[in-house]
């Protein structure tokens, strides 16, 4: 178990190493330069080359790479942040810690404190569509695949493929439509500013919405197709020839079965969510982690999308892990000796 | 584990179910009247059962025998009120101990299923939910039905399984079931279906799959526990061999309806039915042997429900049948004698069937050999530097023209070898001789064209031998084109046609889809393939034992004639000793990758020298109600991992004839005549028990050690 | 002995092999999902003949009261321009794009999954540690990255939906792959001398079909919904290009004045997404073995 745990680590951080470097990569491809967009189109191209140089951009990529991994490791102090760079940039935790993402070019402010405050807005929205996402598919999936072809079966299905074909920003403007303008009950906004008129909890309404909608009926159908698999295996025949009632074979024998393949499908929404949300954040002006992300990628500010991309990926492979372990917590055919 | 072996050595009339009589009176305890079963499909509705009676007495252990397709599996599941959404039965009745079960509530349903009827099922793996322990799954029984808690449910479940023998029940009882063998599982099964105490216990094929070993022992332990709890039986089997030592009736099913029904002994001694005995003739029995008899096969094949004829089912198949007679649709069954009804219209014109005469004729002797292995060994690399050893130093020879059949139970590696000899794997050593070179290390890319076509392969499962994407003949075709057999497509179309003949196929199925081809017209396609490269070598690996029995023959007979006309020479790979007995000329017997005993048909049938052996020749269920019934040996334990192989003699663990050198030193290899030779420490020539000449007394137990 | 099969045999020997897509016909779902389809597909293809106004031409005269009328019938948007027209030549560009896009993202996934899966061993296992590592990038990220990155083109789509999507194609393939090059029929190949590439061609590929087909379908939805989330990001194809996704975007700082604007492009992308999520479902259920 643990040469196991020991050797998805190892896994964990190559992936995590090798999507860094591949962020980096892509942004060679970056057709402006940050310096162009933070100075503006009016700025010439003296000024341009001069902030380049000071951001140290010109450098070659494994050059930049390698710097951005020990600022981040604590194993070099960043140079950006350095007095003499003439950049004014200013860190209080200090220029060399562990952890250091670096200096957002966008926000004008230190990555660590721009992102945790951005994630944590995300994970509540993300955390009440996932509690909601849950229960929801898993009944809809277990109703459905209980009678494969039947008339409810049928009806749930057509309501989850439905679902599933509306966009977030579709579904956002129903809504918004309905719920806001034409019967006003609820904010057409989420921008979590108290003094909005309207209550934290009513401005989350929407959006955890809009991300329920466009999600649960996938996860619905995936499970869906495991209790309709696991309803045609023959122990379920042999549970109800054993004289147990239609409850007691679903709960003592077809949940639990029916839940093993979904499972690892559960939990890759969680990374769905907290990237996936970019688009609901925009429609309600939700400040959020995937705005965060997009205006950082839109504007090539590394450091910040660098930071995003890498807590992303963390979540990423972290459920895999955990997908792995409840997988194996579910079926004893897979525990590993 | 001590019960086991006392099993084995008692009397055998106590196990002779099959003549004794019935020991209560002529009570029924289930009585089908006139059943009949839909199927409702999108487009069409499907009767698998039209019209079906037949009682079960009180005590009683009735046989339903039929092959695949017959209906005798929906009737079980129709006794129970299980027959899926689309299934019904539209009219008839099921009374079981006076109560109607047709048209139950589920809540009267309940308190029948698993309680007063219960069932053992085909495949045990899949019947046991595989995330839940043993435990649970047996202690469900009592809970639902006796409200029993779970603690004292659990001591029942515990019990239980004593009761049908498994090793250390209270460990057991937290196992989950992959990590129990096919044998264990079933036992398991059969325990939950008698927590209960039912009246009557369904078993639909409950040994199919299993190794004959094994079949051997959870035959007899239902045979024991029946008459321990007062169970009837309703025991469903395509195998009549095995219905003949386990049932006091028998009923044959052919196509939804019975056939025959009457006392086992007197079905096997004097069948009525031209359909029962065409099966008995078709089975290859252990008595006979190529030269002495050959198969009788039907011909054609079962009608599918929906193209059922008119009068007899049995009559487009029937060589008796006669216009104006046979397709009265007032067909009713006939008494030949009290207890014994048929349903022929002409029974009284045909006696026993005459065996077909053809039979093979000795082969060449002299010849030289074909292909010749020495010291094959096969490792598979598995985690932590151990390996999993398929072969070991397997050695044996194959004359030319000569079918030598590799015979064991599953893991015993004969398939691992099948694989090497055609290249499909390498060995890790050894030699393999073919045509004056080494192929042992050659894998079928490595080899040149001329050598793949000599040795081709004939492979088990008809459902994966052909392509569903491609037509019948797509595989021959490209099997002429790519050895260039023939050139041009004219030439090689009428090769296809010549050789879907050979096999007696109508060419006309050459462009159908394999989905639209019977089990045995894709076996005789795979056949046709295999020949159509005009191969020196044939490795067969359980050709037929996919097949319904009565298709076997036909293949098997086909099979014969084809290697007979080419002097084609064939490794032939089944677990199916009989039918080895009826193909070979040369049998090798494998125990876990090693060599135990190889021989002449003759020689191995006649004196098997090998206690492996021994046992797997006991454990043949004869259809010959009169041949005297040796008591079985039965072997104890399971086969151990290939990983982990015993050391000393590999069969040590589970033999019946151990003695304490077994353990310690690997067993020397006996030459007994220019083709016999075993792999023991037990000098059967010379009359004792020792081996090497040196008496070590205190090693010799003759009776087996009680672990 | 007679020949076997020369008694009339099995009604199914009636059915043609093109049975499996007229199966299709029978499923009410998979119709619906054909219409919808196919009403796209029908429109986009005549959109140059139909009597439509410009797309991209505004009237100024009904930018005074945009609302559907007999002129515009589903009105204009909030540079006059004609949303009828607008939405059927986006289709033209959001069903060029899609399948493009899927296509070559299947050809490169299929090729994965057929190596992998085929090869095993080391093959197997650098192709999926390198399949892990996209799929462990959450595809949204991994699409808007490369496309802030690379710009908005009918190229750049196709290569990061072919990035984003192949590894996932890779896996069903492979594991397709791996149950069945245990069948017999490959096995009997082999020892006929015939080459892996005709085996994964001839042998294999054609036992996918069905699952890749189904897969293609919820795909091809799939990235009509990335292209919208593109174009409503600001992200997609450039103008003129009319796009479904950026429609949307433009109106919804009027979404509470003329919220037709937005709500009527929302409505096509769900119904063309739909038309192929339903297609998808009626082909599962159709060529279910």
């Amino acid at each position: 178990m643990t040469r196991f745990l020991c050797k998805r680590l190892i896994m964990m951080m190559v992936t995590m190493l090798c999507a860094s470097f591949l962020v980096f990569a892509v942004c060679e491809f970056s057709p402006g330069s940050v310096a162009r967009k933070s100075l503006g189109p009016f700025a010439t191209q003296q000024q341009v080359d001069l902030l380049s140089k000071k951001l140290r951009a010109t450098d070659p990529l494994p050059v930049r790479y390698s710097r951005w991994l020990g600022v981040l490791l604590g194993l070099i102090p960043d140079p950006l942040q350095a007095p003499d760079s003439g950049l004014n940039f200013n860190d209080p935790r200090g220029a060399q810690y562990f952890g250091n993402f670096g200096y957002s070019t966008l926000n004008k402010l230190p990555v660590n404190d721009v992102i945790w405050n951005r994630l944590k807005n995300t994970a509540v929205l993300a955390g009440l569509a996932f509690a909601l996402i849950v229960p929801l598919s898993i009944i809809f999936g277990i109703l459905s695949g209980l009678k494969e072809g039947g008339a409810l079966d049928r009806f749930l299905s057509v309501i989850c493929i439905t679902f599933t074909s509306i966009p977030e920003f579709a579904s956002g403007v129903f809504l918004v439509t309905l719920f806001v303008i034409l019967w006003p009950l609820l904010p057409g906004t989420s921008q979590l500013d108290p003094g909005s008129g309207w209550s934290i909890p009513s401005q989350l309404v929407l959006p955890v919405a809009v991300l329920v909608i466009y999600d649960f009926g996938y996860v619905a159908r995936m499970i869906r197709v495991s209790m309709i698999g696991v309803m045609e295996r023959p122990f379920i025949r042999t549970a109800v020839l054993k004289g147990m009632n239609t409850r007691q074979v679903i709960f003592g024998h077809a949940l639990r079965n029916a839940m093993i393949a979904p499972f690892t499908v559960l939990l890759l929404q969680i990374n769905f969510l907290v990237s996936g949300v970019v688009v609901t954040e925009l429609v309600f002006a939700y400040p959020g982690f995937g705005r965060l992300l997009l205006d950082a990628s839109l504007f090539g500010d590394i450091a910040t999308l660098e930071a995003a991309t890498l807590v992303t990926v963390a979540i990423a492979v972290t459920t895999q892990l955990v997908g792995d372990l409840g997988y194996m917590l579910l079926d004893p055919r897979i525990r590993v000796k | 584990m001590n019960m086991e072996v006392r099993n084995a050595q008692r009397p055998a009339s106590q196990l002779d179910l099959s003549n004794g009589i019935p020991c209560t009176a002529q009570e029924p305890l289930l009585q089908i009247h006139d059943l009949r079963i839909e199927f409702r499909g999108k487009d069409e509705t499907v009767v698998a059962v039209p019209g079906l009676s037949l009682d079960v007495m009180r005590g009683e252990s009735y046989g339903l025998v039929g092959e695949s397709g017959c209906g005798k599996s929906t009737t079980a599941m129709a006794i129970l009120g299980y027959l899926g959404r689309t299934g019904a039965v539209t009219n008839g009745s099921i009374r079981f101990d006076g109560e109607e079960l047709v048209g139950a509530s589920p809540r009267q349903l309940r308190k029948v299923r698993g309680r007063r009827i219960a069932m053992v099922y085909q495949d045990p793996m899949s019947a046991l939910n595989p995330v839940r322990t043993i435990g649970a799954q047996l202690a469900e029984v009592p809970r639902i039905h006796l409200g029993t808690g779970r603690a004292q449910a659990l001591e029942m479940a515990r019990a239980m399984l004593r009761d049908v023998r498994l090793p250390d029940a209270g460990d057991m009882l937290k196992r989950y079931p992959h990590q129990l063998s096919g044998g264990q599982q079933q036992r398991v099964v059969i325990a939950m279906a008698l927590l209960a105490r039912p009246s009557l216990l369904l078993l639909d094929e409950p040994t199919t799959g299993l190794d004959v070993t094994v079949e051997a022992a959870v035959l007899d332990l239902i045979a024991e526990l029946r008459h321990r709890y007062q169970t009837s039986l309703l025991f469903i089997s395509h195998n009549l061999g095995l219905i003949a030592e386990s049932c006091d009736r028998l009923g044959i099913m052919y196509s939804g309806e019975l056939v025959e029904e009457g006392a086992t002994g007197e079905i096997f001694r004097r069948p009525r039915h031209p359909y029962t005995q065409g099966l008995i003739a078709c089975i290859p029995d252990v008595d006979s042997d190529k030269h002495s008899r050959s198969l009788a096969a039907i011909p054609g094949h079962i009608p599918l429900p929906q193209e059922r004829p008119q009068g007899c089912l049995f009559g487009p198949r029937c060589d008796g049948f006669v216009a104006g007679s046979c397709d009265r649709v007032d067909l009713k069954p006939d008494e030949v004698e009290p207890g014994h009804q048929v349903k022929c219209a002409r029974w009284r014109d045909f006696s026993r069937r005459e065996e077909a005469a053809v039979v093979v004729p000795d082969g060449d002797r002299d010849a030289g050999d074909a292909i010749c292995l020495t010291n094959v060994t096969k490792l598979y690399g598995t985690s932590r530097g151990r390996s999993l050893k398929a072969n070991e130093a397997v050695t044996f020879s194959v004359k030319e023209a000569e079918i030598v059949a590799l015979v064991g139970e599953s893991g015993c590696g004969k398939s691992t070898l099948a694989r090497i000899v055609t290249g499909l794997d390498q060995a890790t050593s050894g030699q393999i001789r073919l045509a004056d070179r080494n192929i042992a290390e050659l894998q079928a890319r490595a080899r040149p064209k001329k050598l793949l076509q000599s040795v081709q392969m004939i492979f088990q499962n008809p459902d994966s031998t052909l392509n569903p994407s491609h037509s019948a003949a797509f595989s021959i075709r490209r099997s002429l084109i790519k050895f260039g057999i023939r050139k041009g497509k004219a030439a090689v179309d009428r090769r296809v046609r010549e050789l879907l003949e050979m096999v007696r196929l109508n060419p006309d199925l050459a462009e159908r889809k394999p989905e639209q081809l019977s089990g045995g017209q894709k076996q005789r396609i795979a056949i046709a393939r295999a020949f159509a490269a005009d191969p020196s070598l044939i490795v067969a690996d359980e050709p037929v034992s996919a097949l319904d029995v009565s298709v076997q023959a036909a293949v098997v007979t086909l099979l014969l004639d084809i290697q007979r006309a080419n002097k084609t020479t064939m490794l032939f790979i089944s677990h199916d000793l009989a039918l080895v007995r009826h193909v070979a000329d040369k049998v090798v017997v494998m125990y876990l990758g090693k060599v135990m005993e190889q021989g002449t048909v003759a020689e191995i049938f006649g004196g098997a020298a090998h206690p492996y052996t021994q046992a797997l020749l006991s454990s043949i269920r004869s259809t010959d109600p009169d041949r005297s019934k040796a008591a079985h040996i039965q072997l104890r334990g399971e086969m151990p991992s290939p990983v982990d192989v015993p050391r000393g003699c590999r069969f040590a663990t589970r033999c019946h004839r151990k003695l304490g050198i077994c353990e310690q030193e690997a067993p020397p290899l006996r030459r007994l005549s220019s083709s016999h030779e075993i792999l023991c420490h037990i000098d059967p020539t010379a009359g004792q028990t020792v081996s090497d000449g040196a008496t070590r007394s205190a090693d010799i137990t003759r009776e087996p050690a009680n672990d | 002995m007679a020949l076997e099969g020369t008694a009339p045999l099995m009604n199914v020997a009636k059915r043609p092999a093109r049975a499996k897509w007229r199966r299709i016909f029978r499923s009410k779902t998979a119709l619906v999902g054909l219409f919808l389809v196919s009403f796209w597909v029908v429109l986009a293809v005549l959109a140059p003949i139909l009597p439509l106004q410009s797309p991209t031409k505004p009237d100024v005269m009904a930018m005074a009261n945009p609302f559907p009328s007999a002129a515009h019938w589903l009105g204009v948007d909030i540079l006059g321009r004609d949303i009828l027209a607008r939405l059927i030549f986006g289709a033209r560009t959001v069903l060029l794009v899609a399948p493009l896009s899927v296509a070559v993202a299947m050809t490169v996934g299929i090729s994965m999954g057929m190596v992998a899966g085929y090869y095993g061993g080391q093959v197997d296992a650098v192709i999926s540690r390198f399949s892990d590592i996209i799929l462990a990038f959450p595809v949204l990220v991994l699409y808007v990255v490369l496309i802030a990155n690379i710009g908005p083109s009918v190229i750049n789509i196709v290569i990061a939906t072919t990035i984003a999507s192949a590894p996932g194609i890779g896996r069903i393939t492979r594991g397709l792959v791996l149950g069945l090059k245990q069948q017999e029929y490959v096995a009997a190949a082999r020892l006929r001398a015939e080459s892996t590439l005709y085996i994964m061609l001839v042998e294999l590929l054609p036992n996918c079909r069905g699952m890749l087909i189904v897969d293609g379908c919820l795909r091809i939805g799939y990235t009509i919904i990335t292209i919208g989330i593109l174009g409503f990001l600001g992200l997609g194809l450039p103008p003129p290009n009319p796009d479904w996704g950026g429609m949307v975007k433009e109106s919804t700082t009027v979404l509470n004045v003329w919220p037709f604007m937005s709500v009527e492009p929302s409505i096509a992308i769900v119904s063309l997404v739909l038309g192929f999520n339903l297609l998808a479902d009626g082909l599962r259920e159709a060529w279910k073995p």
